[in-house]
C-alpha cells in the first residue's frame, strides 16, 4: 500500500457546502496509481464520516491532478458551520492519508 | 510588441498581511496593484456596519492599507484597483481621498463601480430559486442584511477608463477584478474569448496573493518553501496576445512553480472544463504549467467559451446565533475527563432552560478537524469545545460562560477557559440573476 501523502499534494477549497480537493501528483508514475487507484469511491469512503456526498471526481492529466468535489461536507456550509474549521481548509490533509494499492509501482 | 501589463496582488482577503503589498508599491516594478478583500460574507457584515453608520461600510482594514501604499503608487505611477468598497464604494473613496490629502499628496481623483447591491430587486422577486437547494429565496427575505451581484470586468473597465489613480468597487468576480486592467489596457473585445479566458486564469491565480507563491503549501521536509516568512505577494504578467507569466519580486520570500501555481490554478474550482465567471467560461483541462525561469511560470492553453445570461447573486442574511466556550485537560485520564465536562455543559444549559437545534462537541487533538477516526492512540492533553447553534442570544452567551465555570465546578484539573464567545451568523446563499435586470454605474468620487 502507499499513501497518498507519497504521490502528490493536495489543497482545500470551500463554496457553501462543498468542498473541492485537488490531488497533484509529484511524476508521472505517482500520476498512474492516483489516476488508477483514488477513486471517487475511495475518497467517498474516506470522508463519509464528515460528508454525505455524492463526490465527483475530475482528471487533469495535462496537470497531473485530480480535483474532488465533495458536497454537504463543511457542516451546512463555511457561513454556519459550528465546525472549528468553518472553511474546511484542513480537509486537504485527510486526503493525503488514505492508502492506495500500487501493485504495478516499480 | 506592447510590453506585458504587470498587475500585482496586494492581498488576497479582508485581513490579509500588509507587507507584501507595501514591497510591491515601493518596487515600482508594476502597473496595477489590485486589492481583493471580500469574501462571500463581508459584504453582509459591512452592509450591517453601514446601517449604523452611513459613512461606513468599506472593509474596515481599507485605511491602514492605502496609508501604507498610497505614497508609493502614486509616485511610482502604479495605479490601485480594489473591491474594499464593500457595501458602500462612495464612502470608501470619500475615505481614500480624505486618506491622501492628510498624507500631503493633494487632491487624488477616486473612481468608484456600483450597482451591484440587488437587494431591492430580490425583494421583488421572491420567486428567484436559491442554487443550493432550489427553493424559493422568499423565505430568506425577512432576515435578508444584503444582495449583492458578482460584476464582470465589462464594468471595471469603465472605471478604470475614467483615469483616476485609485478606483474602488463593491462585489466584482475575483478573477475579474484582474482581468480588468488588462482589458481596458490592450482594449481587447468583450468577446474575444481567449483572451478573457486567458486573463480569467490569470486572474484566478493572482486572486488569492499568496497562495500561489508558497502560501498554504508549506509541508517541512516533504514541500518546502524558501523564507515563508517574507513570502511575497505575485505578479501577473499579461501580454496582449493573452500570453501570462506568473511571477514575485526576486528579493521576497516564498516559490513559484508548477506545484504552486497547480494547486491555485484548482482552488475552489468545480468541473475545470467549466468555471463561470460574469466574463466568460473558462476551461483549464489544457492548461499547461512551465518554467520560465526561477520563479516564472508561464500559463497556456486556458479556452474560454461565450458567458452565461445571469450574474449570481450572494444573499446574505441572519440565520441566529453560535455560542462557544473551550476549557482544556492533560495527564491521566484527559479524554475521560473532557467527556464528562461535555456532558456536565450541556445539562446545566438544559437544567436553565435553554435548547439548541445544534450542538457541537470537539476533543481538539483528536477530533476537531477530521472526526472520529479509528485506532486513534489518546493523547496527553485535550482541549475541549463546545459550540451550539440558537435564535435566543442569551442561549448562546450561556454555553461559554457555563464552560467557562467548570475551572470550579468541573471534573479535575481543568484549564484555560477561553472567553465566552458569542458569534450573531451571517449566512450566504447564492441566486442567479438575469444581467440585463442590473444596471452598474461608474463614476469619479468628489466629495471626502
Amino acid at each position: 500500500m502507499v499513501r497518498v501523502y507519497d504521490l502528490g499534494h493536495s489543497r482545500a477549497g470551500d463554496k457553501g457546502d462543498t468542498s473541492s480537493i485537488m490531488v497533484v501528483a509529484y511524476d508521472a508514475a505517482a500520476w498512474e496509481v492516483l489516476r488508477r487507484e483514488l477513486t471517487a469511491e475511495r475518497v467517498m469512503a474516506a470522508y463519509a464520516h464528515i460528508a454525505r456526498g455524492p463526490v465527483t471526481r475530475y482528471e487533469l492529466p495535462k496537470l497531473k491532478a485530480l480535483n474532488f468535489v465533495i458536497e454537504r461536507a463543511l457542516g451546512g456550509g463555511v457561513t454556519r458551520s459550528l465546525a472549528q474549521d468553518m472553511h474546511g481548509k484542513s480537509l486537504s490533509t485527510l486526503m493525503l492519508t488514505i492508502e492506495l494499492p500500487d501493485g504495478n509501482r516499480p | 510588441m506592447r510590453k506585458p501589463l504587470r498587475i500585482g496582488a496586494g492581498a488576497g482577503f479582508a485581513d490579509d498581511r500588509l507587507a507584501p503589498a507595501v514591497e510591491l508599491a515601493a518596487s515600482g516594478a508594476i502597473d496595477w496593484l489590485v486589492f481583493e478583500c471580500l469574501a462571500e460574507r463581508t459584504v453582509a457584515r459591512e452592509n450591517q456596519t453601514r446601517q449604523k453608520n452611513p459613512e461606513l461600510g468599506y472593509t474596515p482594514y481599507l485605511p491602514m492599507r492605502f496609508e501604507a501604499v498610497l505614497p508609493d503608487c502614486l509616485k511610482n505611477g502604479t495605479r490601485i484597483l480594489t473591491n474594499m468598497g464593500a457595501a458602500n464604494p462612495p464612502a470608501a473613496a470619500r475615505m481614500t481621498r480624505r486618506i491622501a490629502r492628510d498624507l500631503g499628496l493633494g487632491d487624488i481623483a477616486c473612481a468608484v463601480v456600483q450597482g451591484d447591491d440587488v437587494s431591492e430587486l430580490v425583494r421583488r422577486r421572491p420567486d428567484l430559486k436559491i442554487l443550493e437547494n432550489g427553493e424559493p429565496v422568499e423565505s430568506l427575505l425577512p432576515r435578508m442584511v444584503s444582495a449583492n451581484a458578482y460584476l464582470g470586468a465589462d464594468v471595471v473597465r469603465q472605471a478604470l477608463a475614467l483615469g483616476a489613480p485609485v478606483t474602488v468597487t463593491g462585489r466584482v468576480a475575483d478573477p475579474s477584478l484582474f482581468l480588468a486592467p488588462a482589458l481596458y489596457h490592450f482594449n481587447w473585445d468583450y468577446d474575444d474569448w481567449q483572451r478573457l479566458a486567458a486573463g480569467t486564469a490569470a486572474g484566478h491565480l493572482l486572486e488569492c496573493a499568496a497562495q500561489v507563491t508558497g502560501g498554504c503549501f508549506a509541508d517541512p521536509g516533504k514541500k518546502d518553501v524558501e523564507d515563508l516568512a517574507r513570502c511575497g505577494f505575485p505578479i501577473g504578467e499579461v501580454a496582449a496576445d493573452g500570453g501570462v507569466v506568473i511571477t514575485k519580486l526576486p528579493d521576497s520570500g516564498g516559490r513559484v512553480d508548477a506545484a504552486t501555481c497547480t494547486e491555485q490554478l484548482l482552488y475552489e474550482m468545480h468541473d475545470p472544463a467549466s468555471y463561470i465567471t460574469p466574463d466568460c467560461v473558462l476551461d483549464i483541462t489544457d492548461v499547461e504549467l512551465t518554467s520560465d525561469g526561477k520563479n516564472r511560470v508561464r500559463v497556456s492553453g486556458a479556452r474560454g467559451w461565450p458567458r452565461t445570461p445571469f450574474y449570481k447573486v450572494t444573499v446574505g442574511y441572519t440565520d441566529g446565533y453560535i455560542g462557544e466556550g473551550q476549557v482544556s485537560y492533560a495527564g491521566i485520564n484527559a479524554v475521560g475527563r473532557a467527556k464528562l465536562c461535555a456532558e456536565v455543559v450541556q445539562e446545566r444549559l438544559r437544567l436553565r432552560g435553554f435548547s439548541y437545534s445544534e450542538t457541537r462537541v470537539d476533543l481538539i487533538g483528536i477530533s476537531s478537524l477530521h472526526g472520529e477516526r479509528p485506532n486513534q492512540p489518546e493523547p496527553y492533553e485535550v482541549r475541549l469545545r463546545i459550540a451550539c447553534r440558537t435564535e435566543n442570544r442569551k442561549a448562546a452567551e450561556a454555553v461559554g460562560f457555563e464552560t467557562r465555570a467548570m475551572h470550579v465546578n468541573g471534573p479535575a484539573g481543568g484549564g484555560g477557559a477561553s472567553e465566552p464567545s458569542v458569534r450573531e451568523i451571517l449566512a450566504v446563499q447564492s441566486l442567479l440573476l438575469p444581467r440585463e435586470l442590473v444596471r452598474p454605474e461608474v463614476f469619479i468620487e468628489e466629495g471626502g
